[in-house]
């Protein structure tokens, strides 16, 4: 979230989309409703399905799953074409004045620069044009053909509410009310929230429906601003905090690319120019000339300029005194990926269903039931060597091998079988210790990173992650101890203390190390801006830095911070001293834009809802009480407190980007497929795009070629999503009586219409079936699914529970086991959402 | 002392049913684990196990398209109880505060409550061979806690509190409400059979909520509290023997019949 769960209460309107709030996020809905109640806020809910969510919407509008980008593309025209645009807001923190160079074009649903066979494209041409200094050339009226604003107006020409309609199958009266409703927090005084979950990122397109949402926003200037933002509801109680610490394969923690293994990687100093922006082509040969280069700043480069202090302080973390100048401060000793390469959920289980894999990890996870195309991933776990799972229970994947687990209701000969005398593999199962029985930080939705005290003892044996990481650290150095073979240093050589003076793991060592202390006499660092790149510091984290302090010969954990009286004078909500938010306790990232350019004035008749200001009167380091003008407010602003008029970054909010605006167009590589989002269809589609000539997201890999559905056989569009009564795989859910009481079989819920298509009764059994596998299942017949009117044809759609799998109290068949090996171009996380299926009478 | 009571806004309810569950945990009931039937509502009532549930009912209007409701549904702790009026063994009683408090020591499983009570809610243990409903947390609330569902409820929707307080956020909610797009928008529990200890925020008419639009006590009830007890008390070991005879062979029948075909599996 850009802002924060307590932040939906200042809201004047909020459009959720892709995500059951209500259901999967409850308590957002606490703060949701009384933004209803005392400002009289509306709610807006899109969905296929009409949910607990839509019940407590004052607008609901069906959607069909995949066509979030012609609804929004639609919103987008909306906006420009009534001049619902927030202008001042659009022109000074969003890239819309910016020119665009001339070779940068778009025709047939193809952007410049793609190459079919590659299915990849060449974005040299998604740029900027320069002036002789290298900066962004820019027609601040918005008229130039060339500017962002005017080629974005145009690539939305062709999303008119009739062809939207179409796409979408949404009716046209709901749509419009959808547009006049949300659209309306354009007003400077107004701000609208979007809160998005898995509805919206499960997709070949998942990416760009986000980049949808933000440039929506950014053209309502509601980015950065109370009651408004870009929040995406994170699907797990800590999976900020797993992304934070570099969960991705793409990243190492606080989100720097890993290294590659190519040239521009080769050493330190190519990484660090790789990873600065604007450092490309600066003379320097070593550190030290870039170090003076940082100092006196350069041009395009954003807060990421401090790129080489976070790296450096990173290899420091890890390496301790191994990390010195002359090794590149073991910078070698990180693996580099093959940039060629994807490692993510989909292709590991690819590479291991060939057989490239020998042992495998599995944490507070359950592929078995939660991974797409679940019947391919369990076959390819019985490839594997060995494999760890580490859970509360014996779930469906530590079960993988067992007679149950192979079980199949309807009998397919393109689905495999195997019993436990087929496999080879060794399983170990590690029994974890659950929540309330260790302590440790989680972050949550809102970037909020809360401390939480051991409750109770583990049951059993079961023992802490971080007792059972520890273990395995201490062991496998033990293993490696006196090796002398150059490929063991980075083991031999990792700086491996998180044992208290008994032995025991000791989770403030930890802490330490991802906050970042000064190596000289181990004290924390005071926040990130503090760090350097001469290795007299270290940080595991560089986001997490300013989490600790200092304080009376005592070091204060501010995540442990727990004072529940709202520090914001005009009651915005934002509890600055409950737990400690990332980046340096910013309740709410690029509070910039809560008040006009000038810095000074605040949005007209929005004073209640502005977060910081410029003040020329007060001194921003009272040691420097000479050097007026600082940055003051309720929260902590988006940069450095003496950041003056006359800095670029005074009128810059969004700081990690080089050019420090919004972006509306997304140059260069930081989209894969396109900079500016267009409609295509999911991979399974009962349609053909209409808005272009590609069906499919052109720059998404194909896994799986015969595995595409085709309406002939499966007509019928099916999704996956929770209830609040389960959790993920249900591991932790349908082990509970309680729980399995409220939801007890796995059920898919369709329309009336089409269950008198097929005969089916509300309560009976059915089989729904794709290329990947069958599954039976509950039918729910319900007025609340609808189906589609898409290009003039009657499409129906069908939703499953994904909950399911063969242990526990509430058990049934696993709804992956229907869904595709394809990914989102970007991200590759699995389209779930959306692809062809039939149904039937079991 | 002043009434305590539960107001529940159904505006703000979104059927999580963490009531249902803390319910569950306080009074430590087990799971009536039931197959699912088409609809997210775990059992068509509440049971002997099951002091509480909530409600799903699906409308549409042509105007206005489709309704999804929920309700919470409980023991609505009348201010003048049917159950009580009916008892035979007096073991029910209301607490000062207005609870509706049933002693499991004193009852015999005679399910007189059950029948008399406007709602149905009283229900048969049979492991037991006593009834069982919400008990208004009473072990809680003279303790100083709120009752288990209310402590748990995520949106606010349920709160706990005197009554006459309650009844005014009730009123003002209404008010708003009905300017907000629910112009049908009700109050249950204030005057319905004199009043209940549970107060309710409609969107809508309470039959859209599966709940009596004008719950009446039934007239034999009343003549057996205020004519034959007081008066006739010796025919109450008589009675005793008839409900006896008659539960027995009602059972019977029930067996008989296969009480457990409900539900449209296969």
């Amino acid at each position: 979230m850009t802002n924060h769960i307590v932040d939906l209460k200042n809201t004047d309107c909020a459009l959720i989309m892709g995500s059951n709030a209500a259901e999967n996020h409850p308590i957002s809905m606490r703060w949701l409703l009384k933004a209803r109640e005392n400002r009289g806020a509306k709610i807006i809910h899109v969905d296929p399905r009409f949910t607990r969510t839509s019940a407590r919407s004052d607008i609901y509008c069906p959607m069909r799953s995949g066509t979030d980008i012609a609804f929004l593309g639609g919103m987008i025209k909306y906006i420009i074409d009534n001049e619902l645009y927030h202008k001042d807001y659009v022109v000074n923190y969003t890239n819309a004045a910016f020119l665009v160079k001339e070779e940068y074009g778009f025709e047939d649903g193809l952007f410049t620069g793609y190459d079919a066979e590659k299915r990849k494209y060449d974005v040299s041409s998604w740029d900027y044009q320069v002036d002789e200094a290298g900066l962004p050339l820019k027609d601040l009226s918005l008229q130039d053909p060339r500017c962002v604003f005017q080629l974005m107006k145009k690539h939305y020409e062709r999303y008119d509410i009739e062809t939207v309609c179409k796409i979408t199958g949404t009716p046209k009266n709901k749509y419009l009310e959808v547009l006049k409703t949300f659209c309306a927090t354009g007003a400077p005084d107004k701000t609208g929230t979007i809160m998005y979950a898995m509805g919206i990122t499960q997709h070949t397109v998942g990416s760009q429906n986000v980049r949808s949402f933000a440039m929506v926003q950014l053209l309502l200037g509601n980015m950065g601003r109370p009651g408004g933002g870009v929040n995406a509801l994170r699907g797990e109680n800590n999976v900020q905090g797993a992304t934070d610490m570099a969960l991705l394969f793409h990243i190492i923690p606080g989100y720097i690319d890993s290294p590659i293994s190519n040239a521009a990687n080769k050493d330190l100093l190519s990484f660090i120019r790789a990873q600065t922006p604007g450092a490309a082509k600066l003379p320097f040969t070593n550190l030290e000339e870039f170090r003076a280069l940082v100092k006196a700043g350069f041009p395009n480069s954003g807060f990421k300029i401090n790129t080489s202090k976070w790296v450096i302080s990173l290899l420091k973390a890890w390496w301790g005194k191994a990390a010195t100048l002359d090794n590149d401060f073991g910078y070698h000793y990180l693996p580099k990926r093959d940039g060629n390469k994807n490692y993510s959920h989909i292709a590991l289980f690819e590479a291991m269903h060939r057989g490239e894999i020998d042992g495998l990890f599995v944490n507070g996870t359950n592929p078995v039931v939660g991974g797409p195309n679940a019947n391919k991933e369990q076959e390819a776990l019985t490839k594997l060597k060995w494999m760890v799972s580490v859970d509360l229970w014996l779930n469906e994947t530590a079960d993988y091998w067992t007679y149950q687990g192979w079980e199949r209701t309807v009998k397919n000969p393109d689905v495999p079988t195997y019993t436990p005398a087929d496999i080879q593999t060794e399983v170990f199962f590690l029994p974890a210790a659950a929540v309330y029985e260790k302590e440790g930080t989680a972050a949550q939705t809102g970037r909020w990173v809360q401390f939480r005290w051991k409750g109770a003892d583990p049951v059993g044996e079961s023992k802490a992650d971080l007792w059972i990481y520890n273990e395995l650290g201490k062991r496998i150095k033990k293993l490696y101890a006196g090796s002398t073979k150059p490929q063991d240093e980075p083991i031999v050589n990792l700086d491996w203390n998180y044992d208290d003076e008994h032995g025991h793991d000791d989770i403030m060592k930890v802490a330490l190390e991802l906050c970042g202390y000064n190596v000289a006499d181990g004290t924390p660092v005071e926040g990130f801006a503090k760090l350097s790149d001469d290795g007299s510091t270290a940080c595991g984290c560089w986001v997490y830095c300013g989490a600790m302090t200092y304080k009376d010969g005592k070091i204060i954990y501010k995540t442990q911070n727990r004072d529940n009286k709202d520090n914001s004078k005009t009651g915005l909500g934002l509890y600055s001293n409950w737990a400690w938010a990332w980046p340096m306790n910013r309740r709410i990232v690029y509070n910039r834009c809560s008040v006009q350019p000038d810095g000074m004035t605040p949005w007209p008749g929005d004073e209640e809802r502005q977060l910081i200001r410029w003040d020329p009167t007060i001194p921003a380091d009272p040691k420097k009480p000479e050097a007026l003008g600082s940055w003051v407010g309720d929260d902590v602003p988006d940069f450095l407190k003496p950041t003056s008029p006359d800095k670029p970054a005074f009128t810059g909010p969004f700081i990690m980007r080089p050019e420090l605006k919004g972006c509306l167009f997304a140059p260069k590589s930081a989209m894969k497929d396109g900079p500016f989002p267009e409609h295509y269809e999911p991979w399974e589609s009962p349609t053909e795009n209409i808005m272009n000539k590609q069906n499919l997201n052109p720059a998404t890999k194909i896994w799986e070629p015969d595995k595409q559905g085709t309406t002939d056989k499966y007509p019928i569009i099916g999704t996956t999503y929770r209830v609040v009564e389960h959790w993920q795989t249900g591991a932790l859910t349908r082990n509970l009586p309680w729980l399995a009481e409220l939801m007890p079989d796995m059920m898919v819920e369709l329309s009336e219409q089409l269950a008198k298509e097929k005969g089916i009764k509300n309560g009976h059994k059915v089989v729904i079936s794709t290329t990947r596998g069958d599954i039976e299942a509950v039918a729910c017949v319900t007025k609340r699914f609808k189906p589609f009117i898409v290009n003039g044809k009657t499409v129906h759609e069908i939703g499953l529970l994904w909950h399911y799998g063969f242990k526990g109290y509430a058990t049934g068949d696993p709804a992956n086991r229907l869904t595709p090996h394809i990914g989102d171009a970007n991200t590759m996380i699995p389209e779930y959402k959306a692809w062809l299926c039939d149904i039937r009478r079991a | 002392m002043a009434n305590l009571t539960n107001l529940y806004d159904v505006s703000k309810c979104t059927a999580c049913r963490g009531c249902q569950v803390a319910c569950k945990d306080w009074n430590q009931l087990p799971a009536v684990i039931e197959p699912f039937k088409g609809n997210y509502q775990t059992h068509k009532d509440t049971n002997g196990d099951t002091f509480t549930i909530v409600k799903f009912m699906e409308y549409e209007d042509p105007v206005d398209g489709v309704q999804w409701n929920f309700l919470k549904y409980q023991c609505m702790h009348c201010f003048d109880p049917a159950c009580m009026k009916v008892c035979p063994r007096q073991a029910y009683s209301k607490t000062e505060w207005g609870a509706t408090f049933h002693d499991p020591d004193k009852c015999i499983g005679c399910q007189y409550c059950t029948y008399a009570c406007p709602f149905e809610v009283p229900k048969y243990r049979e492991r037991e061979d006593k009834i069982t409903k919400c008990t208004l947390c009473v072990d809680r609330v003279e303790a100083g806690l709120t009752p288990a569902c209310a402590r748990t409820c995520p949106t606010g929707a349920l709160t706990f509190g005197p009554r006459d307080e309650l009844l005014q956020v009730a009123e003002e909610r209404v008010k708003f409400l009905r300017v907000n797009g629910f112009p049908n928008a009700t109050i249950y529990g204030k005057l319905e059979l004199g009043g209940l200890n549970k107060l309710y925020v409609l969107t809508d008419t309470p039959d859209k909520f599966d709940l009596p639009v004008n719950p009446k006590v039934s007239g034999n009830t009343v003549f057996w509290q205020d004519w034959i007890q007081p008066y006739f008390g010796w025919l109450i070991p008589l009675a005793l023997a008839g409900s006896a005879t008659s539960f027995i062979t009602t059972r019977i029948l029930a067996n008989k019949h296969g009480a457990h075909g409900e539900g449209g599996h296969e």
